[in-house]
């Protein structure tokens, strides 16, 4: 089964050398014990462009589909038998990036 | 057949085997709706027929097996159309009976399940008394004083969750065990609590129906984890409080105070069993095994129900106990009960002081108010008193409790 591990962050602030190195870590012991799906670290929320094209006439957006102090600032899709396991390597990953992260299965 | 009476022998086969069948049904079907339901209907099926048909000789396996069938129809009908997934589902049919001693362990499945910490607090009470527990919906919804409607949607909304995220129907692993213990026990004496110290606009000051419950679950984990010294603890603290309950509410609905309780009309088999287990505990310690916070409020209640005579109660223990409570829980609640301690160990004036110290943290909350009126009042500060009774009596949410704290503030000067 497939889990959604959120990076939320607030405030500006790229991962500091500490923080990068944790994440490496981690990363490698997601890819050693077969967990590791995919990661990403994202640009800024200023960065983003919304675009809905519900109506056929598409319509474009400067910045996220939702303004607010906390963001989503990366994600890794893991691989986890339950969320017993899931839940475990989110509070290893939360240490690791020093960030809060919010897990969510994938259906 | 035989000449059981059969609806005494559906009470106690409700009360022994509704935990055993969902977590029997769970593992079979790894859906714990289907096993409620399958569950809910076996037991209706019963009601029907065992006063024409009699009681069968196994009533559990009497109940699983219907229970099982029940659950086989509903999966049969949801999946008409889709025979691969229907034969894949009635594989499970093949399983080998389960041995006496993996139905227990189910159950110990079934009750970390609900007790997870992914779910809400609100959401864990609401399942545990409904699938461990057996309790229906109507009666979780008056026990809590929620609408039937909201209560059903808030353990719906569990069960999606623990399907769609996939909780895992199993005892923890040893890492992760002491933590989803305290979690379970934190359940357990929130229901307690709930039944102990009522809430809300109800009439009832003590609802006796929570309290056992939360007793027989209790009982329940202690037969499943009989080495857990935490368990033990729970047990014998909810036994020790439960041994006072009748005594608690004066005939008039008025709360009646430790020190003024008539200790003859305790429950002696209760105090007994509590006391054995606090004995047992106390002989771990010894050997070395700290005890948790619940094995320590047993000790200090122990202390208290070994007291004939309220003026015989060995103050120096009860602090000391508290000050070793200290150590473990640091919050304010605890050392507002440290400071009650201390007054009878010291005087009103210091502890009048400590409890001071906690103004910021427990404004709002009422135990805080009725220990400063208590205090003030020993210390002939009647208009200060006042002010506390009033404040208290505002914040009280127990009826028996207003009461009381109602007659005390008038008989102040």
């Amino acid at each position: 089964m497939m889990y959604l591990i959120s990076v939320i962050a607030a405030g500006a602030g790229l991962a500091t050398p500490d923080e990068m190195a944790a994440i490496d870590v981690f990363n490698d012991r997601l890819n050693s014990e077969g967990h590791w799906v995919f990661a990403g670290g994202l640009a800024p929320p200023g960065s983003a462009t919304v675009i809905d094209n519900r109506g056929g006439q598409s319509i474009i957006t400067d910045g996220p589909f939702l303004e607010s102090k906390e963001y989503l600032a990366g994600f890794w899709i893991i691989e986890a038998a339950d969320l017993d396991v899931a839940l475990r390597l989110a509070t290893e990953g939360s240490r690791a990036c020093n960030r809060k992260v919010e897990v969510r299965p994938l259906r | 057949m035989n000449s059981v009476d059969p609806r005494e022998a559906i009470s106690r086969a409700h009360r022994d085997e509704w935990a055993r069948v969902v977590a029997s049904l769970t593992r079979r079907f790894g859906d714990l709706d289907i096993a409620e339901e399958a569950a809910a209907e076996a037991f209706a099926t019963a009601v029907e027929r065992w006063p024409a048909d009699g009681v069968p000789p196994n009533p559990g396996g009497w109940l699983t097996t219907t229970a099982n069938r029940k659950a086989i129809d509903r999966i049969r009908r949801e999946h008409k159309r889709d025979d691969k997934q229907q034969e894949a589902r009635l594989l499970y049919d093949d399983d080998p009976a389960e041995p006496a001693d993996a139905i227990d362990d189910g159950r110990l499945r079934l009750i970390f399940t609900c007790c997870h910490p992914a779910l809400s607090m609100e959401a864990r009470v609401a399942l545990t008394l409904r699938m461990v527990g057996g309790l229906t919906v109507p009666e979780i919804s008056r026990a809590f004083l929620v609408q039937e409607t909201a209560m059903e949607k808030r353990i719906t909304r569990a069960k999606v969750k623990i399907k769609a995220a996939r909780i895992p129907y199993r005892v923890p692993s040893a890492e992760d065990l002491p933590a989803r213990v305290s979690g379970v026990l934190a359940v357990l004496y929130l229901v307690f609590n709930e039944g102990y110290l009522a809430t809300g606009a109800g009439p009832d000051p003590v609802r006796h129906d929570l309290t056992a419950e939360a007793i027989r679950l209790t009982r329940l984990i202690r037969a499943l984890m009989p080495d857990d010294g935490e368990v033990a603890g729970l047990l014998a603290l909810m036994l020790l409080t439960e041994a006072r309950r009748a005594v608690r509410v004066s005939a008039s609905g008025e709360l009646v105070r430790l020190d003024e309780q008539d200790r003859g009309a305790w429950d002696a088999a209760l105090i007994a069993e509590g006391h054995r287990l606090v004995r047992e505990r106390l002989a771990a310690a010894a050997a070395g095994v700290a005890p948790g916070r619940y094995q320590i409020l047993a000790a200090i209640s122990a202390v208290h129900t070994s007291a004939r005579d309220p003026r015989d109660t060995d103050w120096s223990q009860v602090v000391a106990l508290y000050d070793q409570l200290v150590l473990l829980d640091s919050s304010p609640v605890i050392a507002l009960n440290r400071a009650i301690a201390v007054a009878e160990l010291d005087g009103p004036e210091v502890a009048l002081a400590a409890v001071d110290r906690l103004a910021q943290s427990l404004a709002g909350y009422h135990p805080y108010h009725v220990t400063r009126a208590d205090l003030l009042r020993r210390l002939g500060r009647g208009q200060q008193a006042r002010a506390a009774y009033d404040k208290a009596i505002e914040l009280a949410g127990n009826t028996a409790e207003t009461a009381y704290l109602t007659r005390r503030r008038d008989q102040l000067g």
